[in-house]
């Protein structure tokens, strides 16, 4: 009877093990292949890489979520960049110009406000229209990437705020804020995954849909939260990896949804809906973010980088599939 | 509401929907710009979106077997790449081949993956968009590659040259949609392709090698992506290594455009074309009027999304989706 | 039951038309509190439809559904369950990946501060439940790991959560053993000693006689009347069930039987069946009857390509063959029509012709291309002779009617003129009239000296149509009938594994 429940332990526990032989491999190979002094394991190393994962990492906690309720999200590049047009954009506004460094509460909410609402309006179609959200996502990844071009044309934004930037390059007791912003949205998240009667509607929903509209869950507003929760997430990241640099590219974020896809499903959450664990997702981002680290630590270019991912993903599902074979009385369809 | 005025208008509409708003933005644009219908603006139009469109016609028949092709940008990239590289090793009569060689083994790998191995094909080409471009920066050594006598070679026949007054990428484009419609509408393999995206149990059932069929549907893709590399190659005679980049989900907007669903088991070359012109004309229309290239971002994603959820609400007989 | 009771629940008069099918024509049916009432009806009889009315699925256009006797109109399922009408579903309606005391409390899951679950709240409910039906597995355990049986209890605990006036079993018996099915009696008597109204649908007749109190009868959407159950037996329900439409005769036609087409000699399949050694004549219908799991579609789609045996050899013609596709079987002339027909028998967003066609579309080619010509051919002459009712070929298969699509299915494998037929129950689903035409239809494929298997769960269609039947317990064959022989007790005890091997369970 638990022999499911194991499987499933083992492979959450899988991304950890991978992780695991990642840092060993490069930790050794890079006492031999590197350019550097430093040791691949060295703590600044380390903390550099999970600062440099919380981007990525912060959408990919909702994306997994949005990917439990058995949906999807591709425009979560998009939104990112939209975000932060929207923030350094705003501190230039007349209203917000002469508050000084107070205008950078603003320009976060503002940010934030507009994530929500790119999920809203995401989330709204998929619901009200019934239209896969693929789709849905899809036509919402251009037409998002519209929006950001038409804000400034094909220029880059920027807005450098002093006080901003040293907000975002603090580190209180030591360690990066966005590594304790990150920190916080796994906790939270994992709580309303786990904790909160939304979370387990939602897993509810994207394992067997028919059944929780007999249920009377209400499929559509938890749908549609999940969204504004990814639109929210992608906002915070934005915020994060922005107030320290300044400057967004309308180009900016692209091609992010499928790195993050990537993370999700290396963390073993089902493309259907009803599994996933945050952890597991958080597994997956640094899984992916040590190799491309490490890989440039030991001399390999980007190029490896994503020859290699690539395979991973697929040797990943291949596994997986294998896995869960039910041997040779298997119906060949 | 009467929902079965919704169904009779709505039929008409979902049917010919395409045609209908492919109509009235044409008339629209040429009322607001004359130069719009003017023959050398739209045989532009055809020029530049002919790249987009071959690779939407091989990705046609990916979505019609059930499966999605996210790759084809990458891919393209790499067949750009590899042919410009080869055209100044081995001149361009052998690097054509080669590259349409190696082309074809990334659509057969991936084939063999869905195909055969039965992997989501959503996160097959997902790992293979990331792999390919790996392949390229690699082979490339990350630099764009250029070839070094642009004057002395025939290669800029299939991007720059015409015949008969016809550029030829629109020829490319047109003869390589009417066989893969006479291959997907009148061949055996059609029919099953249909058979296995509509119903894969039921196709296996019936006798129908769905692996095969699943893998001959990436082969014709990586064709088409093949062919579309040719093209971009031949045209600028020079590249970067990420040319394809994003190019992939712009072909899928345009596949779901001319109205295959994603669940397989219909759609057809025609409806894509469709499709891809559409993308064009919005893009070349609203350019005319004076806006940016981006504004079709916005107006492809009103589009797409109209045009999905009109023939889902006229299959069902309800506007709103009934989900609570 | 005494007199002054009031019903649990109680329908008046429940008409149900869809365009061109009036589906419940006037049904009025009663459930006392603490009553088991069995509903018994064919496929297509309204059973499901009336369920749906039941359920809030569908509005009825008229008559009227009263619970405790007051007038009570169904918005939806929920609403349904709201008002004490619980549903225990054929098709399980659980979330597999999750625990099972959050399936019991589906929707319901109870709340503390700040939208958060009250876990220790659920698992006590849960596990308060649980005991109730004594069942062995706790709150916490996924529902996936458990056995069908078992995910039938967490539908059952479900039903508990709520003061439950009427309880609906819809056919839950068909995938559960002997032992599993006591458990669920016992949950039923107690249920019953609650004063709770059961409605207990199913088609094995030793059910209906073991567990319930009144018996009454749909047919073609009309009812046809209620009988005490201790007052009647089988042949009245029986009666009642199919009326005379249905000629359920044994059979008695015996063609000239030829050379053995197809001899199976100790196939096994792993787990699924064991040593099945069996032959089928050409001119012969050979029935496989069994319960659900037995193994008989196992077998049907090992000899179709499908499964790999594990042992065994299969003879066509006396010639030994290996089968491991649906492509080699074709070869080889067998055929299988399949037991789920839109699932695995048709292609339903495609036309008439072309499903019909579709194993020899790569035959049917005048050049590179398929020949419309050709294609239509063959559609207008199996039309014709399976007398396939359709505006015309372009018509989407999915919108024929049950017993049309299944004469396409059947069409489809007869143009490929194959030496052996399999039928997996060539008539779920169907409405009575088609059964009949496709019961006449197998008899006659076996006259024109096709080699016929038909696997069917409904007993009086496997004694009408066969010469021999062989019945499969456990995945094993136990015995087999000629039709001389064989009788409804001897062959209801075959394939509970009653004989020849007493006492397994």
């Amino acid at each position: 009877m638990q022999k499911s429940v194991l499987k499933n332990h083992a492979k959450e526990g899988a991304i950890w093990g991978f992780i695991v032989l990642e840092l060993i491999f490069f930790g050794i190979a890079g006492e031999y292949m590197s350019m550097t002094e430093t040791a691949f394991l060295a703590p600044d190393n380390m903390i550099l890489l999970l600062k440099q994962s919380a981007p990525l990492g912060i959408i990919a906690l909702g994306m997994t979520i949005v990917m439990i309720n058995g949906n999807i999200d591709l425009s979560v590049g998009a939104t990112f960049a939209l975000c932060a047009i929207v923030m350094l954009d705003s501190m230039t506004w007349p209203i917000l110009a002469p508050l000084g460094d107070w205008a950078i509460p603003f320009a976060w909410g503002l940010a934030l406000l507009t994530g929500m609402l790119m999920g809203l309006i995401n989330g709204l179609i998929v619901w009200k229209t019934g239209v896969d959200a693929f789709i849905v996502t899809l036509g919402a990844m251009l037409g998002f990437r519209g929006l950001v071009f038409m804000y400034n044309g094909e220029q880059p934004t920027f807005h450098l705020n002093w006080t901003m930037v040293d907000i975002a390059e603090s580190a209180p007791l030591g360690i990066p804020l966005p590594i304790l912003v990150f920190a916080v949205c796994i906790a939270v998240v994992w709580w309303i995954m786990n904790r909160t009667v939304h979370g387990r509607n939602a897993y509810a929903i994207g394992d067997n849909r028919e059944a929780a509209v007999n249920a009377g869950i209400k499929v559509g507003p938890h749908m549609v939260w999940n969204y504004v929760l990814i639109g929210f997430l992608a906002a915070l990241s934005s915020i994060t990896f922005y107030s320290e640099s300044g400057s967004v590219n309308p180009n900016d974020g692209m091609l992010y949804e499928l790195w993050i896809i990537t993370a999700v499903v290396l963390g073993g959450t089902k493309l259907t809906g009803g599994r996933g664990s945050i952890i597991a997702t958080v597994g997956g981002i640094l899984a992916i973010q040590l190799m491309r680290k490490g890989l440039g630590f030991i001399g390999a270019d980007t190029a490896m980088v994503n020859l290699v991912i690539g395979s991973i993903l697929i040797a990943v599902l291949y596994l997986d599939r294998q896995l869960n074979r039910k041997g040779e009385e298997e119906l060949k369809i | 509401m009467a929902d079965t005025t919704l169904k009779s208008v709505g039929g008409f509409l979902a049917r010919q929907g395409i045609l209908v708003a492919f109509a009235v933005f044409m008339i629209g644009f040429a009322l607001a710009n004359e130069r719009f219908v003017d023959i050398d603006n739209i045989l532009g139009v055809i020029r530049s979106s002919a790249i987009l469109g071959v690779m939407a016609l091989g990705v046609t028949f990916v979505v019609i077997s059930g499966n999605l092709d996210l790759s084809v940008g990458s891919m393209m990239s790499f067949s750009t790449i590899v042919v410009l590289d080869l055209h100044d090793k081995i001149g361009p009569e052998l690097a054509i081949p080669a590259m349409f060689g190696m082309t074809l083994a990334l659509g057969a790998l991936i084939g063999f993956l869905v195909g055969y191995l039965r992997l989501n094909s959503l996160i097959v080409t997902l790992g293979m968009l990331s792999a390919i471009h790996g392949l390229t920066l690699t082979y490339s050594g990350g630099k764009n590659m250029d070839i070094d006598d642009k004057q002395g070679t025939w290669f800029g026949f299939f991007g720059q040259d015409e015949v008969l007054g016809m550029p030829v990428p629109i020829l490319i484009f047109v003869l390589l949609a009417a066989v893969l419609t006479m291959l997907l509408a009148k061949t055996p393999f059609g029919r099953k392709v249909y058979a296995v995206g509509g119903n894969g149990v039921a196709a296996t059932f019936s006798g129908i090698p769905r692996a095969r069929t699943v893998f001959f549907c990436y082969i014709i893709s990586s064709f088409c992506v093949a062919t579309a590399g040719l093209i971009q190659a031949s045209r600028s005679l020079g590249s970067q290594n990420t040319v394809g980049q994003g190019l992939e989900l712009e072909v899928l907007a345009a596949v779901i455009l001319g109205g295959a669903s994603l669940l397989g088991g219909s759609g057809t070359v025609i409806k894509t074309v469709i499709g891809v012109l559409i993308l064009g004309f919005i893009q070349n229309g609203l350019l005319l009027i004076g806006l940016e290239f981006y504004f079709q971002y916005v107006v492809t994603w009103a589009i797409i999304i109209l045009a999905v959820w009109l023939d889902i609400a006229v299959k069902r007989g309800h506007l709103w989706s009934p989900i609570a | 039951m005494s007199t002054e009771q009031i019903p649990a629940l109680r329908l008046e008069n429940i008409v149900k038309t869809f365009p061109g099918v009036r589906a419940l024509d006037g049904v009025s049916f009663t459930v006392m509190p603490g009553e088991v009432h069995a509903l018994m009806g064919e496929n297509g009889a309204g059973k499901s439809t009336l369920m749906k009315v039941l359920g809030g699925i569908h509005q009825p256009n008229e008559g009227q559904i009263f619970i405790e006797e007051q007038p009570t109109v169904m918005n939806s399922p929920l609403d349904a369950k709201a008002k004490g009408v619980v549903f225990i579903h054929q098709e399980l309606s659980l979330a597999d990946e999750l625990p099972v005391a959050e399936n019991v409390y589906l929707g319901e899951l109870p709340r503390k501060s700040f939208g958060r679950v009250d876990w220790s709240k659920l698992h006590a409910d849960t596990d308060e439940i649980l005991k109730r039906l004594n069942v062995g597995f706790g709150p916490k355990d996924l529902v996936g790991d458990l056995s069908i049986a078992n995910k039938q209890m967490v539908e059952i605990a479900r039903a508990l959560t709520v003061d439950a006036k009427a309880v609906i079993f819809d056919e839950p018996t068909a995938s559960l053993t002997d032992a599993e099915k006591s458990v669920l009696f016992e949950v039923i008597e107690d249920l019953k000693s609650r004063g709770v109204g059961i409605v207990y649908i199913s088609h094995r007749m030793e059910e209906i006689f073991r567990i319930s109190d009144r018996v009454s009868v749909l047919r073609d959407g009309q009812y046809r009347g209620t009988l005490e159950t201790a007052d009647t037996n089988e042949d009245e329900v029986t009666q009642l069930m199919i009326g005379r439409s249905l000629d359920l005769s044994r059979n008695v036609q015996h063609g000239e039987l030829g050379a053995v087409a197809l001899e199976v000699r100790n196939l096994s399949c792993g787990n699924l069946y064991q040593d099945i050694s069996f032959q089928v004549r050409e001119g012969e219908v050979v029935g496989f009857y069994g319960l659900v799991g037995a193994g008989r579609t196992e077998i049907a789609e090992t000899l179709f390509g499908l499964r790999d045996p594990t042992a065994g050899t299969i003879l066509l013609d006396g010639k030994e063959t290996t089968i491991h596709s649906p492509i080699d079987a074709i070869g080889a002339g067998i055929s299988l029509v399949p037991e789920d027909r839109k699932g695995q028998g048709l292609v339903l967003g495609m036309n008439c012709r072309d499903n019909m066609t579709l194993p020899q579309v790569d035959d049917m080619t005048a050049g590179p291309f398929v020949s419309d010509g050709a294609e239509v051919a063959i559609f207008d002459q199996y039309r014709d002779k399976l007398e396939i009712k359709t505006p015309g070929w372009k018509q989407l298969v999915g919108n024929l009617s049950g017993g049309n699509q299944q004469k396409i299915v059947i069409g489809k494998w007869l143009s490929m003129h194959p030496r052996v037929l399999i039928v997996d129950e060539p008539t779920r689903g169907i409405d009575v009239g088609s059964k009949s035409e496709i019961h006449k239809l197998i008899r006659e494929l076996a006259g024109q000296g096709y080699a016929v298997i038909v696997i069917s769960s409904e007993m009086p269609e496997v004694l009408h149509v066969s010469d021999r039947i062989i019945a499969m317990f456990h995945g094993r064959i136990t015995r087999t009938f000629t039709s001389d022989e064989v009788t409804e007790d001897n062959l209801v005890q075959a394939i509970s594994g009653i004989t020849p091997e007493q006492g397994a369970a």
